[in-house]
């Protein structure tokens, strides 16, 4: 399996990234390279093991849905890049 | 002796005697951060202001005959992925050049309550990610045994700082070898706990599956007073562990007889320095002498790490990463048209090289049709890579090795190879994905330059872990060797 620069443009645009296109190219090849590397994962027969997502045995962890309070706004607010009368300020979403 | 030279528990002493304050410490902090710090660059942000505060306040309780914890009035540099309220927090990045944390981390607060004073913030590779420093976007941190070599990272401020002998001891987090492979390459003791031991509310996730803090100290007795201060089940972190934290500096009995090694064979393999191995193996004859067995295991799967963690780790930080978009906090790009441009640029300017190409990497491995092919055959290598520690401790208590295959190489010198870069961790990646503690302590030097020998432990057996590395350090003199700067 090899990617090319589409794919990379494609994954991109997935991970909400520009990339120049001397990016694109250094990606395209280094990508190539590490998923080259990791296709030795194939040498192995995994078709009765069970995926390990988590290595502790935890599994939903539940509380009570208590009230508890919140942050004062000014503090939310205090790393805003831009904010209007206590809220995030963003450009406009609707035409 | 600088009273920075002192052990912990030496410092509780002469602060209880009240030879020494607390003042007098974090003068001598920073005293040696300004004569130490243009060369070694491990400093991102100095927290003059605040540490001169909690010392004096400090002092007063001990002059008024308070009992305070170990740690009170004890000089420490944070890892600048960890928040510190109020207190200028990057993780390295130019995303978040101007964010000042409206909240402590646990480890944070904890630090706090334990009148810990907090001299500042070190450097470390952008968001964790790297292995050497470089990949920070404000500076390249210094090895202290020789500055024209990397401290390693992706810990590398936290890991130098101890060894310049910037302060006592400094916190760190782990996700392939973060704290093991710094303390390995600039000589000092890296503790990477259980995975869950230590909450990671507050710690600026990069892959949440392996994620753990832990100490950087230049004694194991050390690491044990630190852990104990940040161990412990936390509610704020629904994957820490709730179980019961022992007295650690309790277990330092200095006996390792009958304990059974095991060594990895694939951990002394190819690839491995000569004079590492040598080192390693010297160290064996240390443990014999002392009472304790070892033989040869083999860990199948060892091989297998790297690409197994590269996929896994790079996946969970593609989806951690997005919260990076510009809105609530950190850059946000000039005049975009619309929502969806000011994500991409606010982004693409944000994050540096590496940080783009491992949410690259992981977006392309949970993307539809790859999901199968990448994502999940890692987490089902994962349980055969888990599977091996499981068998192994069977039969043994403790798994040595080296930290790393090297010693400390040269700034630029792996840079524009990202997998060459990655093969430095082949001997700690495993020891993550199977979520078990793990520590790295002096060893020797090889051509002037500190070896890392690295104890493996099971799950929540942080004891004998510390058990046998303090040992190992009471017969040997390797923890006390301090570069020349």
């Amino acid at each position: 399996m090899s990617i090319h620069v589409q794919d990379v443009e494609h994954v991109a645009k997935l991970a909400r990234l520009n990339l120049s296109d001397e990016e694109k190219e250094r990606y395209t090849e280094q990508l190539n390279a590490i998923l080259k590397y990791a296709e030795k994962l194939n040498e192995l027969n995994t078709d009765d093991v069970s995926p390990t997502t988590h290595v502790l045995p935890i599994r939903n962890v539940m509380r009570e849905d208590e009230v508890r309070p919140s942050l004062p706004i000014e503090k939310v607010m205090a790393n805003a890049p831009e904010e209007e009368d206590g809220q995030f300020k963003v450009p406009a979403v609707l035409e | 002796m600088t009273p920075l030279e002192m052990s912990i528990s030496e410092l509780k002493q002469a602060l209880t005697d009240r030879k020494l304050s607390a003042s007098e410490l974090a003068d001598a902090s920073y005293r040696r951060i300004a004569e130490t710090d243009e060369r070694v660059q491990a400093f991102l942000t100095l927290n003059e202001e605040g540490a001169r505060e909690q010392a004096s306040l400090t002092d007063g309780r001990i002059a008024q005959g308070e009992a305070v914890d170990i740690l009170a009035g004890v000089p420490a540099g944070i890892k600048d992925n960890i928040v510190t309220e109020g207190l200028r927090t990057t993780c390295a990045s130019r995303f978040l050049d101007n964010y000042k944390p409206i909240y402590d981390g646990t480890v944070s607060r904890k630090l706090r309550d334990a009148q810990v004073v907090t001299i500042g913030k070190l450097n470390m590779d952008e968001f964790a990610m790297g292995g050497s420093n470089e990949n920070s976007a404000f500076k390249s941190t210094r090895n202290p045994w020789d500055l024209e070599r990397v401290p390693g990272g992706s810990s590398g401020g936290s890991a130098a700082a101890v060894a310049a002998g910037q302060v006592s001891f400094a916190l760190g987090s782990d996700t392939g070898g973060s704290i093991r492979q710094p303390a390995s390459y600039c000589g000092v003791v890296g503790l990477k706990p259980t995975y869950g031991l230590v909450s990671r509310f507050g710690l600026v996730a990069f892959a949440s599956s392996l994620d753990q803090i832990g100490p950087l100290t230049r004694s194991v007795e050390d690491a044990a007073h630190v852990l104990q201060a940040i161990a412990g089940y936390d509610k704020m972190d629904s994957t820490s562990a709730d179980v019961s934290i022992p007295d650690y500096a309790e277990a330092l009995t200095g006996d390792v007889k009958g304990l059974r090694i095991g060594v990895p064979k694939e951990y002394i393999g190819q690839g491995v320095d000569p004079k590492v191995k040598e080192a390693v193996l010297a160290a064996l004859n240390v443990f014999e002498s002392l009472g304790a067995t070892w033989e040869e295991v083999s860990m199948p799967h060892t091989d297998y790490a790297v690409a197994t963690y590269y996929l896994l780790a790079s996946s969970e930080a593609s989806s951690n990463l997005a919260r990076f978009d510009g809105v609530r906090y950190g850059v946000r790009a000039d005049n975009p048209d619309n929502l969806l441009q000011l994500y991409h640029e606010s982004r693409s300017q944000g994050f540096g090289p590496e940080v783009k190409r491992r949410i690259m990497l992981g977006t392309y491995a949970l993307s539809s049709g790859y999901y199968d092919a990448y994502y999940l055959k890692a987490q089902k290598v994962r349980t055969l890579i888990k599977q091996d520690f499981d068998e192994a401790f069977n039969q043994y208590d403790i798994l040595l090795g080296p930290t790393a295959p090297t010693t400390a190489f040269r700034l630029g010198e792996q840079i524009d190879d990202p997998l060459a870069m990655y093969l430095n961790d082949i001997l700690t990646i495993p020891v993550s994905l199977a979520g078990v503690p793990a520590i790295s302590i002096p060893c020797g030097l090889a051509d002037g330059l500190p070896v890392g020998l690295q104890l493996i432990g099971k799950a929540f057996q942080e004891t004998t872990v510390l058990r046998a590395a303090h040992a190992f350090e009471q017969h040997t003199e390797y923890h006390k060797l301090r570069p020349q700067l």
